[in-house]
């Protein structure tokens, strides 16, 4: 097998080829991206995976001919319906941004002009693309626009502002717009990261129909491998920089060869809980710190000398299934996948350690929350799973004493709690710690992290004085970082590093509950993935109990023993996890479950004709 | 076309990066601008005038030397004043009332506007209210007008105008680090203390005034430079320094009948003022560049 030249499609309309595209920084020349290749082809969707800092976004703005300050394109072509973007000048680029090519940014409530209506948005585009067409034209292709991603096209609806619509409408209207000139190319960024999974089904349902109806090629940028599964005709798999392996769906998903991909299949939560998720050592390298030979050289479990040589050629194996790696072909598979995730689950003693009885709160004058009741017992992972606003978030403070306008009791043990942590006694901040979602934001970046975790020891463990230094190593060796963090600050480390931290200083005081809100959200998979196991693992060796709140379904299927679905500020289920996951009893949550998208369901029903 | 990915270069080792403190990044950041630089030499020059000056000074400052207003002699380099007192000596022995008394009303101040400005942001409401309105009456005076109010009342003492120049600061100050900290109390961080009980003090000054060095040191440098303005004016005004005591401030006003035969009475420290105000702007001007990042991007 060797490298050969890939014959491109006709230059036909909707026709993306990139050929070896490099990107580097105009400060030193350090590569950002390099040796991209896509195609794609009217009418087919082309999923672009990888992690934060894999140059995704980048690729995917490089089709409209943009490139960040900082970064200019050195190499490489990139054709848009075989013309060269490369080469267009300003005026052609102005007439390729929206009208050949069209954007859906990630987060819609920013890119839409918050002072213009809706109606004003659209026909603005349409007045920049369409030339002169009369008012009551462009008029009737706005109203047009909206049906097509079934927004209501009333008068009413065009004089609104984009603050007055909900997270999902904006981004049905940030569609609309992209597809109102139609495009013969369309670059989506992560356009469901922010949405609930109802909303995420619905968009993206919207998005696969406009791109079938209108022979639209299409470049969807995601982390989400789940997403991409549903959505995508093909997949190429980004890692620091580089396209590692991509192919069509099936193979992609069915034969992974690059162990990339691979591991960050392993990584994916699956909400059948047929298989473990498994996190992965280590992080990509940044550009400029890029290895010799393999970038994945230094995290893989299969490499050889070869490996720390030369970066790996793409190399075909299947019918379009490009793969960079010298051991794709001969790769041992890494270990048996379980058959049940599960393992022994710890057995939950029945005791209750943490519970809140009829628990009502208000912000400001608003209720939100009613009649909350739940109990989370010794050594027991109870999750909570809600979409956004649905409450989860409040009922996790009031619990922690950083929510005190609510009615009802907390209870730690049999010792009912005051509203306020302050007011609580020491013992109840001692047991009950609560992480929070975002670890760039809940660590003081002007402590190093051997004070923060200091200052909790000598909250709680006054005695410690003498050996204080000894016990921070030994908080950090419980979460698997190295001695040497104590003297970083936050922003020395990665998003999972500092959530490691996080957990550390919460373990540091010797809890019985852990309150988790949401701390995987604004992680990687492959990171989630580490810190769940790292969870599991603690609570096996310690006997801890973990109230983990989360809007991701599927996660939480392999590590917790029962769950609450909550919405609108109501618990509306409670069961153990295999039956409410099999036999869901309320509504709400069977529409959640059909709406979560899953590789497994994504391969074995396939939804879309490819 | 070939699908490869390209190995032409050779790809560096990826080097450890090699990391600062904080403290030590920025300080290299503002003196990396001329702008510091020159303010910092000044700033030097001035300070080895003030410390190290009365060592050189070739006559008492209150001595008569020659007759008064005489012009440059061999005897008085910059002739006498119009007493006949040596310029040149009551010029180096005049820096340290004002630099002394102005060091000393910015820690007061600052000190003072650091505190109030941390806990109306931190404890908000009532609180925050009361405090602000306070300073926002304070702030209605013009800061010499309340100072001249009070040495006038009170008759001009030494540690009265260091406080009342720095009671002066304080509410413009505690505006500055109210609002750098109010951003800040809603931050998890803040949270996560007060989850595990810590007490407010500490939140204050634990959590909080780490973070809010920047604008701290902005405005000590800020304020510095007022202060010496200021404590030069009230002096000029014969309120402050009384004679027959070296100062800066008191030789212009004593100086400025005699102008124009003896210039020198009053130049020599208008320049003086003038630098030592101009290098504490320069400094300070840079690192709040540097802080908000206005040169970053090159």
């Amino acid at each position: 097998m060797t490298t050969s030249t890939e014959p491109g499609p006709p230059a036909s309309t909707g026709a993306v080829q990139v050929r070896n595209l490099r990107i580097e920084l105009v400060r030193d020349g350090t590569d950002v991206v390099d040796g991209i290749v896509i195609d794609v082809v009217a009418g087919e969707v082309l999923g672009l995976v990888g992690e934060s800092g894999s140059g995704k976004t980048t690729v995917g703005m490089a089709l409209m001919g943009y490139t960040r300050p900082g970064g200019h394109v050195v190499g490489g072509d990139v054709l848009i319906d075989g013309h060269d973007v490369r080469k267009m000048a300003l005026g052609e680029l102005r007439r390729l941004r929206g009208g050949t090519v069209a954007y859906i940014p990630q987060d819609p409530g920013t890119a839409l002009n918050p002072a213009l209506r809706i109606g004003r948005q659209l026909s603005e585009m349409l007045e920049a693309h369409m030339g002169s067409t009369g008012e009551q034209e462009r008029d009737a292709r706005v109203r047009e626009a909206l049906e097509e991603v079934a927004l209501p096209a009333t008068d009413d609806f065009l004089k609104r502002y984009s603050h007055q619509l909900s997270g999902g409408q904006q981004q049905r209207v940030a569609i609309a717009m992209a597809f109102a000139c139609r495009p013969h190319v369309i670059v989506c960024d992560e356009p469901t990261t922010g949405l609930d999974v109802t909303t995420q089904a619905r968009v993206l349902q919207t998005i696969r129909e406009l791109c079938q109806d209108h022979q639209v090629a299409a470049l969807y940028v995601s982390h989400d491998l789940a997403v991409v599964a549903e959505l995508a005709d093909k997949v190429a798999v980004m890692y620091a920089g580089r396209i590692v392996e991509r192919g069509p769906r099936e193979v992609m998903f069915s034969q992974p060869r690059h162990p990339y991909t691979r591991r960050l299949l392993r990584a994916v939560p699956d909400l059948e809980g047929k298989r473990p998720i498994e996190g992965i050592p280590g992080h990509a390298p940044l550009p400029g710190h890029r290895p010799q030979g393999c970038f994945f050289e230094p995290r893989c479990l299969h490499a050889v000398a070869r490996c720390r040589e030369t970066f790996p050629e793409a190399v075909q194996y299947e019918p379009g299934h490009w793969v960079c790696c010298y051991r794709a072909d001969d790769t041992p598979k890494d270990g048996p996948v379980l058959a049940s995730g599960r393992g022994e689950a710890p057995a939950s003693s029945g005791e209750v350690v943490l519970s809140a009885e009829k628990l009502d709160a208000r912000y400001l004058r608003r209720q939100t929350l009613f009649d909350i009741n739940l109990a989370v017992a010794r050594n027991e992972c109870l999750a909570l799973v809600g979409e956004s606003g649905s409450g989860k978030t409040t009922l996790a403070r009031c619990i922690s004493g950083l929510h005190h306008t609510y009615t009802g009791t907390v209870k730690l043990g049999e010792a009912a709690l005051a509203q306020r942590a302050r007011q609580r006694s020491a013992e109840a901040r001692q047991r009950i710690q609560y992480i929070f979602q975002n670890p760039y934001a809940s660590l003081n970046p002007r402590r190093t992290i051997g004070q923060t975790i200091a200052r909790q020891l000598a909250l709680f463990d006054p005695g410690s004085g003498r050996d204080r230094g000894a016990r921070v190593e030994q908080c950090l060796e419980r979460v698997a970082l190295s001695a040497r963090a104590a003297d970083r600050y936050p922003d020395q480390l990665s998003g999972g590093e500092r959530q490691r931290v996080a957990i550390a200083r919460a373990l540091a005081a010797e809890p019985w509950v852990l309150v988790c809100d949401e701390i995987t959200s604004a992680l990687d998979v492959s990171v989630q993935a580490a810190i769940v196991e790292l969870l599991a693992e603690l609570r096996k060796q310690t006997g801890l109990s973990i109230l983990f709140i989360t809007h991701n379904l599927a996660l939480i299927r392999t590590i917790a023993d029962r769950v609450s679905v909550m919405t609108g500020g109501r618990i509306v289920e409670t069961g153990r996890i295999n039956e409410v996951f099999e036999a869901p009893k309320a509504d709400y949550t069977r529409q959640l479950l059909a709406n979560t998208p899953t590789i497994e369901a994504a391969l074995g029903h396939n939804g879309h004709g490819a | 076309m070939s699908a490869t990915t390209a190995t032409a270069e050779p790809f560096a080792p990826a080097p450890e990066p090699v990391r600062r403190g904080r403290a030590a990044t920025l300080a290299r950041a503002t003196l990396g601008q001329s702008r510091a630089k020159v303010g910092l030499v000044i700033f030097v020059l001035i300070l080895v005038i003030v410390i190290f000056g009365p060592l050189f000074a070739p006559h008492s400052p209150t001595e008569f030397v020659a007759a008064p207003n005489s012009g440059s002699s061999s005897h008085a380099l910059f002739g006498a004043d119009s007493l006949g007192r040596d310029v040149w000596s009551r010029f180096l022995y005049g820096g340290r009332s004002i630099l002394g008394l102005a060091l000393a009303a910015t820690i007061i101040g600052v000190g003072l506007g650091l505190v109030i400005g941390l806990s109306a942001a931190y404890l908000g409401g009532l609180v925050d209210e009361v405090l602000m309105r306070i300073a926002d009456v304070f702030m209605a005076f013009p800061q010499i007008v309340l100072a001249l109010l009070l040495v006038s009342a009170f008759g001009p003492k030494l540690w009265l105008i260091v406080l009342t120049v720095g009671i002066s600061h304080a509410p413009r100050v505690a505006r500055v680090i109210r609002g750098a900290a109010q951003q800040l109390v809603e931050r998890d961080f803040v949270k996560a203390a007060e989850a595990v009980g810590e007490p407010r003090r500490r939140v204050i000054f634990g959590e909080l005034l780490p973070n809010v060095t920047s604008p701290l040191m902005v405005e000590t440098g800020l304020r510095l430079t007022y202060s010496i303005g200021l404590i030069a004016a009230i002096s000029f005004l014969g309120l402050g320094i009384q004679p027959p005591h070296a100062d800066w401030g008191l030789m212009i006003n004593e100086n400025r009948l005699s102008l124009i035969v003896q210039p020198w009475g009053v130049m020599l420290p208008v320049i003086a003022i003038a630098l030592l105000t101009i290098s504490t702007g320069l400094m300070t001007d840079s690192y709040a560049r540097v802080v908000i990042g206005i040169d970053r991007g090159e």
